[in-house]
């Protein structure tokens, strides 16, 4: 490691206190068909040296959220509320100018689709060192050699060389790195990872993975990691955040979860979810039917059109009334937060989970 | 890079080689159609009854009795070599760049064209930068605020300006500035003479022709610039804590403009040898002026220097246009 700053020191008291709390974040899109809820009543927290895994389906919020937290959707029509806790500051109340102070610096983020979100006239390098330009009060030299130092440290081979190239040059793998480099170059302690391995081979993506996991550890940050892939979160994360329709609808730690998965949905992303290391019982299975609309949110739980379990609970209940979330009782260690929100009965979704869900997963 | 310049420049002569061979076949095809001799057409006259000796003789001396192929080699080589011109009784020796001789105006293309040529060099260079910077500023500010009063107003004026004709915004800026204010005088002065003189003579059809384009580049920029604020790498410039208008300016302008310059190349081209209402409106004896003139009277080998040296300017535009965008747009491949 070519960093000089010595890690962090982390004291017990600074152990327990959150890094970011996000409080019943709601964003809201005015358009022309009506408005869109795409995040609707979130709230979770992270401390620093964690990873918290955001899972969903295609348009479940994710992206917005992760928006939200760097303050994006300033200067924007969304309407966003509740608040984002970080280091003492709101960040849902700031102002743009107060977020620019934070963006980059503080937080991070490594965008979706690393292709369009590099500026395709611009050398990576170039890109990258202008991120450590605006916060560091350094020569155009030394951010240049900084920047080199971080394309190698994620593993870009001839990094001095690569430094001058553009955007299209690089491979996909090459480019995520590359992006890695950008969100990394001012030490965060925050790290927001939006699919930061969709659309790369299995190598690729674990390599990938293991880098954040490395940075991670270095850096003491904070990881915040959004994925389609359940099996990412199993490998890498300790919380996990289920979104579905804009709303968590089952969250808790990694290890909760997937020895206690309690709501349908997630049951469903299991199912779906391809494994390597054995031979599965029965055929993999798609969740039938689509996402919600975020226009028309479902009455009751958003996610009863597709449950196959809301014949289970008593008088329509799945239909009419919103699910709270709401702690698990079945929960292995008494510590461990795990939270759902179902009207299914807890006997009964244990029942189901043990007699229904475990054998064909 | 140097392989990629080299081809553009190849493929500029051959754009270049049919323009001649075009501007050529007009003068085989001009006499069979109006049933007339050659000579009229390069002298402006017949000079002899047809079928005379002396007319045989003359039209010896231009080699219309010779093979076509021939006749394009003598014409093209004649631009470089230099020809003797003759109407049957003033000779005339014509040397390179030799773009023939005006018997209606008793002098060489070249000499006309050189004249001509720097007033709308003048017209169109200074109209491309006011057009240019309030073209863009307007259509930046627009695109910021869309929807925005700036916005409408911006729209609106440039609505306006592309449908009023510079046939009619020429004269009444002619009319307010010129014969009412009198701030202005008229006549072109050349840069070098006076520079302040030529700024004075130039500014009203500076503005007449840029109004047009200032408005289509508005529009284009607006719609470049929405277009690029919603791009990927515009948030991720701002997630870098970049403050506004660096991320406006340098990430947005630079993807939002890049496009323009294309069709800042071409119209520029273009519009050298074709400002003829500005000109006509204003009086400045450019290319446009030399050419309509040349037209109504028929004297084709002007009509002839000018398309050339219109080509020429748009086929030059065209590889500096390509070759700038090789430099501003890393993904065109060398
Ligand atoms: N600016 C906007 N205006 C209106 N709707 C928006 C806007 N941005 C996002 N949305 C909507 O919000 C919903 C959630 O979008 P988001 O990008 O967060 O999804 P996601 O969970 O990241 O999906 P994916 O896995 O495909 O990236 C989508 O339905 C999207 O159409
Ligand atoms: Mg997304």
């Amino acid at each position: 490691m070519t960093d000089t700053q010595a890690p962090p020191v982390r004291t017990p008291e600074s152990n327990d206190e959150a890094l970011l709390r996000v409080e019943d974040l709601r964003v809201h899109f005015p358009t022309g068909d009506g408005l869109v809820k795409s995040v609707d009543g979130l709230s979770f927290s992270l401390r620093r040296g964690e990873i918290l895994g955001i899972v969903g389906e295609s348009g479940s919020g994710k992206s917005v959220t992760s928006q939200a937290i760097l303050g994006l959707h300033k200067g924007s029509k969304a309407r966003v509320s509740g608040s984002i806790w970080f280091e003492g500051t709101d960040l849902v109340a700031a102002s743009e100018h107060e977020m620019r102070a934070f963006r980059g610096d503080q937080m991070a983020m490594i965008f979706q689709d690393p292709l369009s979100a590099m500026h395709p006239f611009f050398k990576i390098g170039d890109q990258i060192a202008e991120a450590y330009l605006v916060h560091n009060k350094v020569s155009k030299r030394d951010a240049r050699q900084r920047t080199i130092e971080m394309l190698q440290k994620v593993g870009i081979p001839n990094a001095a060389g690569r430094y001058d190239d553009y955007p299209h040059q690089l491979s996909g793998g090459m480019r995520q790195r590359a992006m890695i480099a950008m969100a990394l170059i001012c030490r965060p302690k925050l790290l927001i990872a939006d699919e930061p391995t969709t659309a790369l081979d299995v190598t690729v993506q674990a390599q990938i993975l293991e880098l954040i996991k490395d940075l991670r550890d270095e850096l003491d940050s904070a990881v915040i990691l959004i994925t389609h892939d359940l099996g990412v979160v199993a490998e890498t994360c300790d919380q996990v955040v289920v979104m579905y329709g804009g709303q968590a609808v089952e969250q808790g730690s990694v290890a909760e979860l997937f020895a206690q998965p309690e709501m349908p949905y997630t049951w469903g992303l299991l199912a779906s979810m391809p494994r390597m290391d054995r031979v599965r019982s029965t055929r993999l299975m798609p969740i039938p039917g689509s996402p919600p609309s975020l226009i028309n949110v479902p009455n009751g739980c958003v996610f009863n059109p597709r449950c196959r379990f809301s014949d289970r609970v008593p008088g329509r209940k799945c239909f009419t009334e919103h699910p709270e979330l709401s702690p698990t009782t079945g929960s292995a260690s008494p510590l461990a937060v795990h939270e759902v929100r179902c009207h299914i009965p807890a006997e009964e979704r244990q029942q189901i989970l043990l007699t229904e869900i475990r054998p064909t997963l | 890079m140097f392989r990629f310049i080299v081809g553009r420049l190849l493929g500029a002569v051959v754009v270049l080689f049919f323009v001649s061979v075009v501007t050529f076949l007009i003068f085989q095809i001009a006499p069979l159609l109006s049933h007339t001799s050659p000579v009229y057409f390069y002298t402006g006259k017949v000079p002899f009854a047809a079928g005379s000796p002396a007319l045989k003789a003359l039209i010896h001396q231009y080699g219309f009795d010779l093979p076509v192929p021939v006749q394009y080699w003598q014409y093209v080589s004649g631009i470089f070599t230099g020809r003797t011109i003759s109407d049957g009784t003033t000779v005339i020796h014509c040397t390179f760049p030799c773009l023939g001789y005006s018997f209606r105006q008793n002098e060489l293309v070249s000499s006309l064209l050189t004249e001509a040529a720097p007033v709308s060099i003048s017209l169109c260079v200074g109209a491309a930068v006011l057009w240019l910077v309030g073209g863009v500023l307007v259509g930046t500010v627009s695109a910021l605020r869309p929807g925005s009063i700036v916005d409408r107003a911006g729209m609106g004026l440039s609505l306006g300006a592309v449908s009023l004709p510079i046939f009619f915004t020429g004269p009444l800026l002619l009319l307010v500035f010129e014969y009412q204010l009198g701030w202005i005088n008229e006549n072109y002065v050349p840069i070098t003479q006076d520079p302040l003189g030529w700024l004075g003579s130039m500014i009203l059809p500076w503005f007449a022709l840029a109004f047009l384009f200032a408005a289509l580049y508005a529009r284009l920029t607006r719609s470049n610039m929405l277009e690029t604020l919603g791009e990927d790498y515009m948030r991720t410039a701002r997630a870098k804590g970049l403050d506004r208008r660096t991320v406006i300016v340098k990430h947005g302008l630079r993807a939002a403009l890049t496009p323009i310059v294309t069709i800042f190349g071409i119209d520029f081209g273009t519009l050298i040898g074709s400002t003829v209402i500005t000109e006509t409106v204003f009086n400045l004896r450019g290319l446009g002026y030399l050419s309509i003139t040349a037209i109504s009277q028929q004297d084709l080998p002007i009509i002839l220097g000018v398309t050339l040296v219109a080509a020429v300017a748009l086929v030059v535009a065209n590889v500096l246009v390509d070759i700038t965008y090789a430099f501003i747009d890393p993904r065109v491949a060398l």
